[in-house]
């Protein structure tokens, strides 16, 4: 059973159809990376697995549970309250700009949502917190604030907060692009270590060997659409589509 | 003229002025949360009375308010509050106008990400307005609400067209029954104290919310 199953996902933003019928399959323990060029709904879909966004028509099961689907006249009709909120459950999402809470410290960002939303005691999650921590080579910053940290420590911070609601699927929005080059590879580097924790992912980036690398599926997305899905080794070393070709080679021109 | 008898009138009279202030933050500051929220609603039938009552609140002078609350509402309601009370109703649904628009800046200006982040985190609506935003809402309009907190100690003034006996109204009449001009310095002293008091608490608080960001 695919933990993440979108089927022909549309969706318009004030007339401007970014998401052509997109459709994607995540199994439990995989490793999705999508690439494709800016604008080409890759941040998009992510939000609407997220339930950022809403799609216009489509289908989403999540952990096998429907979130949307369509109603006879062809558009989406989304569960209600309680099975969203159930569904988001077992979703967490790492964005490109970490949205931290600047007014909490490292620690209080990441037991504020098991406190409040699971209804864990503060040790329990302090606990699971520093261990989160400690995993983020971030131990000794437990008591610091998002401001004094460095853009890889506050995007490694808010991976642990994303963890430490123990999703089921975990969503990273190009979380490199916001970073100096410098930074990016430490970023790399926790998300490779969770893959190798068999955590199931969906990585939308522009870093091309890192998304080969860590993937067990690539999607290469363009204008709204899937151009090209398969195993690494393949779309990256057996391109079918002159689409994708063309997206590589630029890359590859680019070093 | 005898002066620890005009110090002594006019700390009573410090005492409606600080009376007035207090009971209209009190007051104000909640209304005009709710009025913030009120004017981002997308509801019109909450938005647009919402809009009607800032436009008319910050659209026509205080005294006039001040003289309508007092004067008016007995010809068209039938309803006549005593003086002071007039004066603090007034000043509470002016301010709450002014706040509101302040609170809706300073909302506005907590960057949608925080709301997404909460979202994804599974926060309901209600957690995240109260944990996420509103901590970060107080620290961005901590310096307009500095200004309009020091205006309200210089506005309790004219709550005198209503003869309500604050400060400046013992001053004048001081002034008129000793000819001298001595009673309006000391009123300025006063103000400039009350202010210094209020400048300095809010010196605090922006110091306190200085450790992020």
């Amino acid at each position: 059973m695919p933990i993440l199953s979108a089927h022909n996902i549309k969706k318009s933003f004030g007339g401007v159809e970014v998401l052509k019928g997109i459709s994607v399959d995540v199994d439990k323990g995989e490793v999705l990376t999508v690439i494709g060029p800016s604008g080409s709904g890759k941040s998009t879909f992510l939000r609407c697995a997220a339930q950022l966004e809403s799609i216009d028509s489509g289908e989403i099961k999540i952990c096998g549970e429907t979130l949307a689907s369509n109603n006879e006249s062809g558009c989406a009709v989304y569960a209600d309250k309680a099975a969203r909120s159930r569904i988001s459950r077992h979703v967490g999402l790492v964005f490109q700009n970490f949205n931290l809470f600047p007014h909490f410290s490292v620690l209080r960002n990441i037991t504020e949502a098991p406190v409040r939303v699971l209804g864990k005691t503060k040790e329990e999650a302090e606990k699971t917190a520093i261990g989160l921590l400690e995993k983020m080579e971030l131990s000794d910053k437990a008591g610091a604030y998002p401001c004094q940290l460095s853009g890889g420590q506050q995007q490694r911070v808010s991976i642990a907060r994303a963890l430490a609601m123990s999703p089921d699927i975990l969503f990273f929005d190009e979380p490199t692009s916001a970073l100096d080059p410098e930074l990016t590879g430490e970023i790399l580097e926790v998300i490779r270590a969770l893959a190798e924790e068999h955590m199931t992912m969906v990585v939308v980036t522009h870093e091309m060997s890192f998304a080969r690398g860590v993937a067990d599926k690539v999607v290469f997305m363009a204008d709204g659409t899937v151009v090209e899905e398969g195993p690494p080794e393949q779309l990256f070393g057996n391109t079918q589509s002159e689409r994708t070709k063309a997206f590589l080679s630029r890359y590859n021109a680019g070093g | 003229m005898n002066y620890s008898v005009l110090i002594a009138q006019m700390l009573q009279a410090s005492v409606m002025t600080l009376r007035i202030f207090f009971v209209t933050l009190v007051f104000s500051l909640p209304l005009g949360l709710a009025v913030a929220l009120g004017r981002m609603t997308k509801v019109k039938a909450v938005n647009i009375p919402v809009r009607i009552y800032i436009l008319i609140m910050r659209g026509t002078p205080l005294m006039l308010q001040l003289l309508f609350i007092f004067y008016g509402l007995k010809p068209i309601f039938g309803i006549q509050l005593e003086r002071v009370l007039s004066a603090e109703v007034a000043f509470i649904l002016n301010y709450a106008a002014y706040f509101a628009e302040i609170f809706r800046g300073g909302i506005a200006a907590v960057p949608q990400g925080q709301r997404e982040a909460a979202q994804v985190l599974g926060f309901t609506k209600r957690q995240t307005f109260f944990h996420i935003v509103l901590p970060q809402v107080v620290k961005n309009i901590l310096p307009p609400m500095g200004n309009e907190f020091i205006t309200l100690v210089k506005d309790t003034s004219l709550a005198q067209v209503i003869g309500v006996v604050e400060l400046l109204q013992t001053t004048s009449e001081w002034v008129s029954s000793a000819v001298s001009m001595v009673p309006f310095a000391v009123a300025g002293v006063f103000y400039l104290i009350m202010n210094a008091v209020v400048s300095r608490c809010f010196t605090v608080l922006e110091k306190h919310y200085a450790y992020y960001r």
